[in-house]
């Protein structure tokens, strides 16, 4: 009889039972109580609070969660998720609750012991500057004072990072950091102020604030998207358009789902459950991940690509791919899909390459100029040939549609019932040269193959997709004869480029994996019409190659008719976030309501200049060049990054050598004098005759630094600065890690020097006169600064959130006031504005600006260079023409004394111009009209009558109005605006929501879906999940790309000079050969030299939450390098032993995470760790170990400063350089296990 | 016939992304107080992996938990009252502070206040105990993601005991890598282990709903109930002096909200529900002879809601209609005992515990790699089973004393749920033979799909 215990026990038990009552089973095993709970009562206590307010977390991350926040007494006391996200529909998992554990840590900040609570100063500094605000009398004088000694300036600037800072007041912070402003614009000129703040779409309304008043003084933005490297350059590259990607919900659309390069659960956590849920309908999982990643867990099929290698693996399935879908039986649903959306019927003429007399290279889009169209736009046509007539065929939707006149109703991709033709198999065969790159040093090498051709028009043309299958090395064969060239003898073929046999020897994965995989995606696309989806993220994009990457795996997508597709096509998630209510912070957050243009600038090139990387850089353009180059691309990158801005590529900052307000001053003196037409003429012809000159051409001279920094939102110097230790170096003037060539911090004496830019011998050390941040918490850059403002956090002030990965729109709201003496990014920027104008009525007045801006993408002057070919003017015989090959310059009126009005209020150009977004523009008089109601209007002062944004929820609401995301009659407006350029029906995707506005108040009751716009490429109508391109491919509205279509070829020079008009493999870079790091592997004695990876942490959002106890206390506890049990082995180190990274770019200390989830060969070093949290002294440098970007540094690829060329053009955040950082190479040591701080 | 009422939650590992949200919206509503720094009610642990505190599943030297002597009579691992009684001042089997670990902060105010010095300023370690400078060497959850493992991995108990029967059944190495999450709270069994150990008698179990609890008015903290859980789920303030433990949120279920670590589940994969089980039965199902017997012995115990006599006893008993219905509506006992996919954690320790888990099913076909398979075909899905990377022996262990063929089962039905599917989400004709194969109707396959798939809120508690 089962029982408990023994005898003993029972009687034991039954003595008790006589004293006590209580209900209980008949064995006496358990006891059952009601009421006497008395004892609980502590539970039921805590769980109690005064209001629940909803708000969200401004970290830089794509999840835009709807929290709630529980205040008693006024006290914040934790946060759970929201879950009242409208609902996605019946047969659907919802998005509630979506929600990481950093994002409930959050609130640990607003009472913990790294609180900014009031502002700071560094205290040398303030001590200066109170001693000449004495003397002088006058902020802008004492600070112009202080910046003319350099003994003093040195003194706080060498004095930066090391603690001694000092509580100011408010009123004394503000007064310096706009006397600091207000003398660099009199002494320097406004681009040299500069602002950094990224990722609007985390809180829209403290972005736009900042951003406004930057540019309303004539500052500089950087860019943040391409300098964090999440731009996948392949996107403007391909698409023409900066990013654009499904929503989360749309992964349950899926039946055939990769996970390439992209962590999942770590980076997407709130939308992982699609992933794991899709599961459950049958969709296969694949993760391509050098590790055993998060993601792997879930995965039915994991192909571990070595790090880097992926493109060879995309090769290799485009292989099998194009063999077997697209040429051994052709797929009818993808050819179909190829012909009309993508350019691979498009025509190309081939070349006679000078060096190898009777063999090809690919060269321009065939145009219809080129067939004798006369008129300057049909240099903008491709052309297609007809399968039924053979005739050549000038199809719509090309950039030669776009803007002309001839082209409206006509920028559209019916092919009107021709067919293009895919190949001219049956033509004449010529032999094809293509460059590629298969050694792991990453030279070149030549494929020989051949190409069907034709005539058309006297040129010797051949498709895209004749290219295409040269490359991929898909041999063909018509009436018995085989086109010329060497071509793969099977997919086992190891040794020929790019078939699977050949990508196993590269990424470890086998052959018959990459068959398989890529079989089964295809398949899935043809069974299901296109739902086959590619995940891809940081892991694949943020090496120096990873548009090449890029265009092999998208290439895989745009074959399979998976592009715009619900459930199918890229899914790029990667530091993508999107901004929906788009044209209402743009337009407010450039203040194009008041002056244009605006000044923004690529980031990378900004800071590889400005710290003065370009000095240690270790290769020339040339060594990245393919065998076939024809000279395009030459010399230091520096010289290409002056050349591109020269010739209007992309910006740079300062723009010349002296003030431009001066310079605009010289140019009315000299139109009023008859000596120039006009502003930009007169600037062309000083700089061509050498009076003036481009800053970056002496970018080191104090005449060409940055003077001001301003960060908010941002942690620069703990976080993206990929070599941290030359910024501190070169920009700040402090101490630094950089151990350079001989370990002593030394320049590379072999490093190239560039021809036009000039060389000091000596690098300056601290170009700037002022950093200020804002923040909640102390980071490795509020220790930097010499300023430090107590911001608000996220659960203190109103603001707006969004994000791609879902559909809503919600608020911040103020849980608590800020406490302390903490602000919003709001009211800080206002106060700086005040103090600014105030001291303008001294110092500055209005003045004219002359403003220098690149040819912008969405716009005409993406036609301005025909072929791509601008010819430099800094060659003889060549003019400067303004707009044409060089920037675009214009005069802007500025009055500094108003700069705190125009902030606060909505200006006159909104009404005279309306606000533009993708060449779409939205006329806003009625919307300024509903505003002036809401908000209402400014009363006196410059800004009278203006509609008044003078308070956060006020932008807020400005903003949503502005947007045709938030306002329906916008979507309609700007649909029906597009309707006349494309000549097909658009509005139908937003009529029916003419009516619906998003107010602020609806997004703090609950998240709001948005309203289908033409600001983005998908659709929501209807209430179907957004995917991208669906509107491009259903509607037929072109891409913005030069043939209209998705681009696998593209024929700048500079392309075709890097050896990647079409998709390729390039190895990552070999920093031996570039950098003369050591060879990789173990030295046999106490370093291992390894891929240095940064992938994004589990513990922390970038540097935020990295300091929180909470995810301390749930991971290692500070500084972490993953590594293997090889690696750690050949160095003798064992799990939580303390390590040093080093290269000569500077040192890592941490402690050592040993697990066999790595592959050997690569280390982790997670993104992004400061000094801040348990950080010793290196013994390498006897200085604090540094950041995970301490053993970074910058390398520019030449080709994504390719700019003026249709959808190779400049626009904010959508093309240039990426501060990528996946190819570096690092050495470990195990250090002494003793350590000191 | 005894019918009483038990909250449950079921755990589907299939889906834990192990992020861990559920630990810090636990810890910041509930132990996040001097006292319980290193208390987690609720945490996630790696596996394989030495769980929190460290090997807590090794019971041999733990004690927790129930025993069957030969007699059939359940005693306690630790010993049964009468031993309790006589040793009552003596120090309790229980693991130290260093076995959770050494919670600890760092001086962040140096940051703030650091005078102008030569180098950056730096926030040290500093141990919450004893305010001095420490080094973090182990944590609540040191071995995340596999950290150390290759190491350490063979000190998780269940892969010692794995490896005792078969060598080279589980390597750490890289092309053999597996891991998996197991989120924990405190189990809420139906014969709790604590109570039986507790000589205050602070410790009961509610009435109305299972929910296990500590009077903390009544407690004396002789700390007997740690010893007794072999879950380690009740911990000792130290401040207090007074024993805790995970209370399954009751001020929310109280109030018809779900437990905070079910609500903010990111992986959505907690459901929440009401079992109705015979609490005349417990204890002779707590006695089943056989260990591999007991989770068949506990799934008994479950009474079937919709039963005219389980109504019947269930009205006698007093329990309330609408408590009736949730029981009927109740996604766990859907999950445990209609679909019999979510397993007990450990029956083996005869506590019968409330909180349930799914094991998780994948990766499948990578082991599978030159065969060229598809992998959603039904045979393919089926064949991989007994390739899966993770070994079924390991998930076994965990949820049915080691009893392979029990946690087959499950997999073979997630399998069949997602072949079956996927004709349907490609729009075409289903193959009813694939739910046949696994013993489960159609209909079944498809709700169970609705209930783990699509899993709308109001479903899921």
């Amino acid at each position: 009889m089962p029982g408990l215990d023994g005898t003993a026990s029972d009687l034991l038990l039954k003595a008790g039972r006589f004293f006590t009552r209580w209900d209980e089973t008949d064995d006496g095993r358990a006891v059952f109580r009601k009421g006497g709970r008395a004892g609980d009562v502590f539970y039921r206590d805590r769980w109690s609070h005064d209001k629940v307010v909803r708000s969200t977390h401004g970290v830089n991350c794509t999840g835009s969660c709807s929290w709630n926040v529980y205040v008693k007494d006024g006290i914040i006391t934790w946060e759970t998720q929201a879950t009242d996200y409208p609902s996605v529909g019946p047969d659907r998992p919802e998005y509630e609750p979506r929600g990481c554990p950093r994002g409930a840590a959050f609130s640990w900040y607003t009472y913990s012991p790294t609180r900014v609570r009031y502002p700071y100063a560094r205290g040398v500094l303030v001590e200066l500057y109170r001693e000449a605000r004495q003397r002088l009398g006058d902020p802008v004088l004492a600070w112009a004072d202080i910046q003319a000694d350099p003994e003093r300036r040195r003194r706080y600037q060498q004095a930066r990072g090391k603690g001694g800072l000092v509580r100011v007041s408010w009123a004394e912070a503000t007064e310096m950091v706009a006397a600091a402003q207000v003398h660099t614009i009199k002494a320097h000129g406004p681009d040299r102020n500069i602002g950094f703040s990224p990722i609007p779409a985390m809180s829209i309304v403290s972005h736009c604030v900042g951003t406004r008043y930057t540019q309303l003084i004539g500052g500089v933005m950087t860019s943040f998207y391409d300098w964090y490297a999440d731009l996948p350059v392949a996107s403007p590259q391909v698409f023409g358009d900066q990013t654009d990607v499904p929503e989360s919900g749309d992964w349950w659309d899926a039946s055939y789902l990769v996970m390439w390069g992209s962590n999942v659960p770590v980076t997407r956590t709130p939308d992982a459950h699609w992933m794991t849920e899709v599961r459950y309908r049958g969709t296969k999982v694949v993760t391509v991940s050098p590790d055993y990643a998060d993601n792997t867990k879930f995965a039915d099929e994991w192909l571990p690509a070595a790090a880097g290698t992926d493109a060879a693996l995309a090769m290799a399935m485009g292989h099998v791919i194009l063999r077997e879908y697209l040429v051994d039986r052709q797929v009818p649903f993808f050819a179909d899909y190829v012909r009309t959306y993508t350019d691979l019927p498009h025509l190309v003429r081939l070349e006679e390459h000078p060096d190898h007399p009777g063999a090809y290279v690919a060269g321009k889009f065939l145009t219809a100029a080129d067939l004798g169209g006369g008129a300057e736009e049909e240099q903008w046509k491709t052309v297609v040939l007809d399968e039924a007539t053979g005739r050549a065929v000038v199809p719509n939707g090309s950039m030669g549609f776009r803007y002309a006149d001839s082209g409206v109703g006509r920028w559209n991709l019916d092919l009107e019932g021709v067919t293009p033709r895919l190949t001219l198999l049956g033509g004449e065969g010529v032999t094809v040269l293509l460059p590629a790159f298969v050694d792991p040093d990453g030279s070149g090498s030549v494929l020989t193959r051949g190409v069907p051709t034709q005539r058309v028009g006297g040129h010797l043309v051949t498709t895209v997709f004749d290219l295409m299958l040269a490359q991929y090395g898909v041999g063909r064969t018509f009436d018995g004869q085989s086109l010329p060239g060497d071509w793969p003898a099977g997919y086992d073929d190891a040794s020929t480029p790019y078939t699977p046999a050949w990508q196993e020897q590269i990424t470890s994965v086998p052959a018959q994996a990459c068959i398989r995989v890529a079989r089964e995606l295809a398949t899935n696309s043809e069974e299901s019409g296109g739902r086959s989806m590619i995940i891809m993220g940081a892991g694949i994009c943020q090496w120096f190659h990873g548009d090449a990457t890029y265009r092999a795996v998208l290439a895989l997508l745009m074959m399979t008719g998976s592009m715009g597709r619900n459930g199918g096509g890229w899914a790029h998630y990667v530091g993508q976030e999107k901004c929906r209510p788009t044209t209402g912070w743009i337009s407010l957050a450039n203040g194009l309501d008041w002056s244009r243009p605006p000044r923004t600038m690529t980031g990378t090139s900004f800071w590889y200049m400005h710290t003065d990387q370009w000095r240690n850089d270790g290769y020339s353009t040339e060594s990245l060049a393919s065998p076939l180059a024809r000279g395009h691309v030459r010399g230091h990158t520096a010289d290409a990054i002056a050349a591109s801005a020269r010739m209007g590529w992309m910006p740079f900052y300062p723009q010349f050598d002296r003030n431009p307000l001066d310079v605009a001053d010289e140019a009315a003196a000299a139109v009023e004098a008859g000596e120039a037409p006009d502003a930009p003429a007169y600037v062309a012809r000083a700089l061509q005759d050498g009076r003036l000159a481009p800053a970056i051409e002496d970018v080191d001279a104090p005449t060409a630094w940055p003077r001001t920094l301003m960060l908010w939102r941002s942690n620069l110097f703990g976080s993206s600065a990929k070599g941290d230790e030359y910024f501190l170096r070169h920009l700040l003037g402090t101490h630094h890690n950089v151990l350079g060539e001989d370990g002593l911090g030394g320049e590379n004496p072999r490093a190239p020097r560039p021809e036009g830019v000039k060389w000091h011998d000596a690098a300056p050390e601290g170009k700037l006169d002022l950093l200020v941040s804002a923040d909640f918490r102390m980071t490795s850059t509020t220790l930097l600064s010499d300023v430090v403002l107590p911001a608000a956090t996220w659960y203190e002030k109103h603001d707006l959130s969004s994000t791609d990965m879902h559909p809503y729109v919600h608020a911040f709201s103020p849980a608590i006031d800020p406490p302390w003496e903490a602000r919003s990014d709001f009211d800080m920027f206002h106060a700086l504005a005040r103090k600014l104008s105030e001291l303008a009525r001294t110092h500055l007045g209005t003045r004219r600006d002359l403003v220098s801006v690149p040819l912008q993408h969405d716009t005409p002057g993406e036609t301005a260079q025909p072929g791509g070919v601008a010819r430099d003017w800094r060659q003889d015989g060549v003019d400067a023409v303004p707009g044409r090959n060089t920037p675009v310059f214009a005069v802007v009126e500025r009055d500094y004394t108003a700069i705190a009005d125009k902030l606060a209020s909505v200006g006159p150009l909104a009404d005279s111009l309306g606000f533009t977004v993708k060449n779409v523009t939205y006329r806003v008089e009625h919307e300024i009209a509903r505003l002036a109601q809401s908000n209402g209007v400014m009363s006196h002062g410059p800004a009278a009558g203006r509609p008044a944004i003078d308070t956060d929820a006020k932008l807020a609401e400005a903003i949503l109005t502005f947007s045709g995301t938030t306002n329906g009659e916008l979507a309609t407006q700007g649909f029906r605006t597009l309707e006349q350029r494309v000549g097909k029906r658009l509005a139908d995707l937003a009529e029916g929501s003419e009516e619906k506005r998003i107010t602020f108040a609806q997004t703090q009751t609950a998240p709001v879906p948005v309203i289908t716009s033409p600001e983005w490429s998908g659709s929501e109508t209807g209430g179907r999940r957004y995917a991208p391109f669906t509107v491009n491919i259903e509607r037929l509205k072109p891409f913005h790309t030069l043939t209209g279509r998705m681009h696998f070829y593209l024929d700048h020079d500079w392309m075709t000079d890097l050896g990647e008009a079409m998709p390729t493999y390039r190895p990552p870079l070999d920093m031996h050969r570039l950098f003369g790091e050591p060879r990789l592997g173990p030295d046999g004695a106490a370093t291992v030299t390894v891929r240095y990876l940064t992938p994004h942490n589990k513990w922390s959002i970038h540097s935020e939450y990295q300091d929180n106890l909470f995810m301390l206390s749930l991971s290692r506890g500070g500084p972490t390098v993953w590594m293997s049990p090889g690696d750690a082995g050949s160095i003798d180190v064992s799990d939580n032993d303390w390590v040093e990274v080093t290269n000569a770019n500077g040192v890592y200390v941490a402690r050592a995470i040993v697990s066999h989830r790595m592959p050997d060969g690569v280390v982790y070093v997670h993104h992004a760790q400061e000094r801040t949290i348990d950080v010793p002294k290196s013994e390498a440098t006897g200085r604090r170990g540094g950041i995970h970007n301490s053993v970074t540094r910058l390398l520019v690829k030449p080709t994504h400063l390719i700019g003026g060329y249709a959808q190779l053009s400049y626009t904010f955040n959508y093309l240039g350089p990426t501060g990528n950082q996946r190819d570096m190479v690092a050495t470990v040591r195990k250090r002494s296990q003793e350590v000191h701080y | 016939m005894k019918v009483m009422a038990q909250m449950g939650m079921v755990m589907n590992l299939d889906k834990c992304i192990g992020c861990h949200t559920c630990s810090v919206t636990c810890k910041q509503a509930w132990t996040n107080r001097a006292g319980t720094e290193y208390v987690w009610f609720n945490n996630v642990e790696t596996r394989p992996g030495q769980g929190y505190p460290r090997q807590y599943e090794d019971q041999e030297r733990w004690r927790g938990g129930w025993t069957v002597g030969a007699d059939g009579r359940l005693r306690l691992k630790a010993g049964g009252r009468l031993k309790k009684l006589l040793t009552i001042f003596s120090s309790p089997v229980q693991p130290e502070l260093a076995d959770y670990y050494e919670p600890w902060t760092y001086d962040y105010a140096t940051l703030v206040e650091a005078p102008l010095g030569d180098d950056f300023p730096v926030a040290r370690p500093k141990s919450l105990i004893t305010g001095e400078d420490t080094k973090v060497t182990w944590s609540a959850n040191w071995d995340d993601n596999l950290g150390g493992a290759s190491e350490m991995g063979h000190l998780d108990p269940i892969v010692a005991k794995i490896r005792r029967e078969s060598e080279d059944r589980i390597r750490f190495e890289f092309e053999q890598t597996f891991m998996f999450y197991l989120p924990r709270i405190c189990e809420h069994c139906l014969n709790p282990s604590c109570m039986a150990s507790c000589p205050s008698g602070a410790i009961y179990k509610r009435a109305e709903d299972g929910i296990v609890l500590v009077d903390q008015d009544r407690c004396r903290g002789w700390r007997q109930c740690i010893t007794g859980c072999p879950y380690k789920k009740i911990y000792f303030n130290h401040k207090s002096g007074k024993a805790e433990k995970c209370t399954f949120c009751y001020p929310r279920i109280e109030v018809g909200l779900p437990t905070v670590c079910s609500e903010t589940c990111v992986g959505r994969l907690r459901y929440l529900g009401l079992f109705l089980y015979d609490a005349d039965r417990v204890t002779a199902a707590a006695s089943t002879p056989d260990e591999k017997d007991l989770y068949q012995a506990q799934l008994d115990l479950m009474l079937d809601p919709n039963d005219p006599e389980v109504i019947r006893a269930a009205r006698e008993e007093g329990i309330p209609e609408d408590w009736m219905d949730a029981a009927r509506r109740s996604p766990v006992y859907a999950l445990a005992k209609t679909y019999r996919v979510a397993l007990p954690l450990h029956p083996e320790y005869r506590t019968m515990p409330m909180v349930w888990y799914v094991p998780p099913l994948s990766p499948v076909v990578d082991l599978l790699k030159e065969q060229g398979h598809d992998a959603e075909s039904a045979g393919t899905l089926f064949g991989a089973i007994d390739a899966l990377r993770i070994p079924v022996e390991y998930l076994a262990e965990l949820f049915t004393a080691g009893d392979v063929e029990v946690v087959e089962g499950v997999l073979k039905k997630l399998a069949a749920m997602r072949a079956y599917m996927r004709d349907i989400t490609l729009g075409r004709e289903p193959d009813g033979s694939i739910p046949a194969s696994v013993g489960m109707t159609e209909e079944a396959v498809y709700d169970m799909y609705r209930l783990m798939g699509i899993a709308k809120y109001d479903e899921r508690y």
